[in-house]
C-alpha cells in the first residue's frame, strides 16, 4: 500500500452506476466499520440517490446490518465500534468534528428488522417523537397522517387509545414505520423489515415501500433477494472476503440498477449469489 | 434364564441403588422441612402477635393520643402519623437519589465506575442502621437537636440502596431494542430514558420502593438518637420537631410497668407487622404486571 493515500483509493473505487439526473443524497467513500480492531465492512464506495429504494443484499455476516446502521450513525452504541472513511450526507461527513449523531438520526430515521413499539398507547407511540422535536401544533393531525402513511389509519383510528403492544406483529412494524415518518425524516433505514412478518404483512410493508419512496429515500437491508427484486430500484451486493489469515470481511461487490444486478450482473460472485449457487 | 434388559432392571436388587434413593429422600424432607420451618415462624409470629395485641386494638387505639401514666384509655395516633411522615419525607428523599443512581449506573457508567459503586451500595445496604442513627447524630442532632428530618434522613440512607439495586435490576430487564427506537427517532439519551426506560419500568421502581418502605417502618435503632426524646404527645406532622414513632412506641409501651401498655405494644406491632405485609404484597403485584408489560415486548 505505500504511496497511495486513502484518496486515491477511494477514487479507484467510484460508484458504477451513475445517475446524472438523481440528487445523491449519501456518498459513501471508502468506508470501514471496524468492531476493536477487525473490520465488519470495509472499502465500500458508492452513492444512494433520492426517493429510490436501495436494498443491500448478501449472505449473512457480510456487513449488511452493520453498513446501514453507520448510515445514522447507531453504530456509535456499540461499545469499541468505529468508522473510518466518510460518509457525505448532501455533502456533510456524518462523522465529521461536531457532528451530533442525535442530530444525524433526526434526518434519518430507522424500522428495526424486530417490531419494537413502545410500551405506550399507538397514539402516543407516534406523538412521543413529535413532542421530542417540538412538533406540537397539530399533533393529533400529525399522527393521523402518519398513520395514514404507514397504511396503518384505518385499523387504528377507533383504538388510537389502545397499547400497541396489542396489535399483531405486521401492525406493529407499520406502527414504527408511522412513528418514524411522523417526525418528517429525509431517509428511512429499514434493517430486514419485514424477516419477523408473515408473508402477508410482508407484502404490505412492501406495498407501503412503493408509496413512501415518493416522498423518502429508503435504504433497506434484506437477506430476502425476491423482495430486493420486488422494491428496490438499486441494489448494492455485499459478500465476505477471507484474507489469508482468516480473517472475514464485508465488502461491495457490486452496485447497480435491480435489474441489471438480477438479470446481468458483471461480476461472477454476484451472479452466483443471485442465481442460488452460493449464499 | 434372564435377557439383558431384564438384568439392566433388577427390581430391588441393587443395594447401592437403594442407598442412593434413601439419601435423596432424605434430602428432600431436610428441604422441605426448612421451608416449612421459615412459614412456621412467620405464622408463630404474627399469630401470637395477634393474640396479646387484638384487645387492645379499636378505633381510639387509632385516632387518640396516649394519656398521661396511669389513666386509661388513649391510642397511638401521633406515632401513626409520626411513622407516615418519618417514612414519606424519607421516600421522598430516597427515590429520585436511588433512580439517579440507578440511571447513572446502568445508562452512563463505564464498566470500571460501575462496579464500585454497585459494590458502594452493597456496602451501604449491610451497614448496621445504628451506626446510620449514629452518624446523623453526630451530624445534625448534636448541633440543632432532634428532628424528624434527621430520623428521614437516616431512614433515607436504608432506603436508598434498596431503592438503587431494584431500580438497576428493572432498568437491565428493559430491552434495548426500547433504547435503540428512542434513540433512532433522533431523541437525546436522557429523554429516551426518561421517556421510554423509566415508565416501562415503573413497576419495578415502584417494587424496589415499596420494599424500602416497609424496611424503613420498621426501623428503630435509627430513630433512637434522632427522633426519640421530646416527641410531643399532640398529634404532630411537623418534621423540624422530633416525631413519635411506631418502633419507637412499641420499645417505649413494653418497658412500661402497665400491663395495659403492653397489649398496645403488641397492637402496634401488629399493625406494623399488617403494613408491611400489605407493602410486599402490593409490591409483588406491581413488580408481576411490570414483567407481563416487558414479557410482550420481546
Amino acid at each position: 500500500m505505500t504511496g497511495v493515500t486513502p484518496i486515491e483509493v477511494a477514487q479507484a473505487r467510484e460508484p458504477r452506476a451513475a445517475h446524472p439526473n438523481r440528487e445523491v443524497v449519501f456518498q459513501v467513500r471508502d468506508l470501514a466499520a471496524l468492531y476493536g480492531t477487525s473490520p465488519a465492512v470495509r472499502g465500500v464506495t458508492f452513492d444512494i440517490y433520492r426517493n429510490m429504494v436501495t436494498a443491500i443484499i448478501g449472505p449473512s455476516g457480510c456487513g449488511k446490518s452493520t453498513f446501514i446502521r453507520c448510515l445514522n450513525r447507531m453504530n456509535d452504541l456499540v461499545p469499541g465500534a468505529r468508522v473510518e472513511g466518510e460518509i457525505l450526507h448532501h455533502g456533510q461527513n456524518l462523522y465529521g468534528d461536531g457532528i451530533d449523531p442525535v442530530q444525524v438520526r433526526r434526518w434519518i430515521g430507522m424500522v428495526f428488522q424486530r417490531p419494537n413499539p413502545f410500551p405506550k398507547s399507538i397514539y402516543d407511540n407516534v406523538a412521543w417523537g413529535l413532542k421530542v422535536h417540538g412538533l406540537k401544533d397539530d399533533l393529533d393531525g400529525r399522527v393521523e397522517r402518519a398513520l395514514q402513511s404507514a397504511a396503518l389509519w384505518d385499523e387504528v383510528k377507533d383504538r388510537l387509545r389502545g397499547n400497541a403492544l396489542g396489535l399483531s406483529g405486521g401492525q406493529q412494524q407499520r406502527l414504527c414505520i408511522a412513528r418514524a415518518i411522523a417526525v418528517e425524516p429525509e431517509v428511512i433505514l429499514m434493517d430486514e423489515p419485514a424477516s419477523a412478518l408473515d408473508p402477508i404483512a410482508t407484502t404490505r410493508i412492501e406495498d407501503l415501500m412503493h408509496e413512501l419512496k415518493n416522498q423518502y429515500t429508503i435504504v433497506i437491508v434484506t437477506h430476502n433477494m425476491q423482495q430486493a427484486a420486488r422494491v428496490a430500484d438499486m441494489t448494492a451486493f455485499f459478500s465476505l472476503e477471507v484474507d489469508p489469515d482468516g480473517q472475514r470481511t464485508g465488502v461491495l461487490i457490486e452496485y447497480d440498477e435491480t435489474p441489471k444486478i438480477f438479470t446481468q450482473p458483471s461480476d461472477k460472485r454476484t451472479e452466483d449469489y443471485v442465481t442460488g449457487r452460493f449464499g | 434364564m434372564p435377557t439383558a434388559t431384564s438384568r439392566l432392571y433388577a427390581v430391588g436388587g441393587d443395594r447401592r441403588l437403594r442407598r442412593r434413593k434413601l439419601v435423596n429422600r432424605l434430602m428432600e424432607i431436610a428441604a422441605m422441612t426448612s421451608a416449612l420451618l421459615a412459614v412456621a415462624i412467620l405464622a408463630i409470629v404474627v399469630i401470637s402477635v395477634l393474640q396479646h395485641g387484638i384487645g387492645a386494638l379499636s378505633l381510639d387505639f387509632f385516632t387518640r393520643s396516649p394519656q398521661p401514666f396511669g389513666v386509661a384509655g388513649g391510642g397511638l395516633a401521633n406515632a401513626f402519623v409520626g411513622s407516615l411522615m418519618l417514612v414519606a419525607v424519607a421516600t421522598a428523599m430516597a427515590l429520585p437519589v436511588g433512580v439517579g443512581v440507578a440511571i447513572f449506573v446502568t445508562e452512563f457508567a463505564s464498566r470500571r465506575v460501575a462496579g464500585p459503586i454497585r459494590l458502594a451500595l452493597d456496602v451501604l445496604n449491610g451497614l448496621p442502621s445504628i451506626v446510620l442513627g449514629i452518624f446523623l447524630f453526630t451530624l445534625v442532632v448534636a448541633a440543632h437537636g432532634q428532628s424528624g428530618l434527621a430520623a428521614s434522613t437516616a431512614l433515607a440512607i436504608v432506603m436508598l440502596p434498596l431503592v438503587a439495586r431494584s431500580t438497576q435490576e428493572v432498568l437491565l430487564l428493559a430491552p434495548a431494542s426500547l433504547r435503540e427506537a428512542g434513540l433512532a427517532l433522533g431523541a437525546a439519551r436522557w429523554r429516551t430514558i426518561i421517556g421510554i426506560i423509566l415508565p416501562t419500568s415503573l413497576g419495578g421502581i415502584l417494587t424496589g420502593t415499596t420494599l424500602a418502605v416497609a424496611r424503613a417502618a420498621g426501623e428503630t435503632a435509627p430513630l433512637l438518637f434522632t427522633s426519640s426524646l421530646l416527641a410531643s404527645n399532640d398529634i404532630s406532622a411537623n418534621p423540624r420537631h422530633p416525631l413519635f414513632s411506631v418502633p419507637l412506641a412499641i420499645f417505649e409501651l413494653s418497658e412500661s410497668p402497665e400491663p395495659a401498655d403492653h397489649a398496645k405494644a403488641w397492637a402496634a406491632s401488629f399493625v406494623l407487622i399488617s403494613f408491611i405485609l400489605v407493602t410486599s404484597l402490593a409490591a409483588r403485584a406491581a413488580l408481576g404486571r411490570s414483567r407481563r408489560k416487558l414479557g410482550r415486548v420481546g
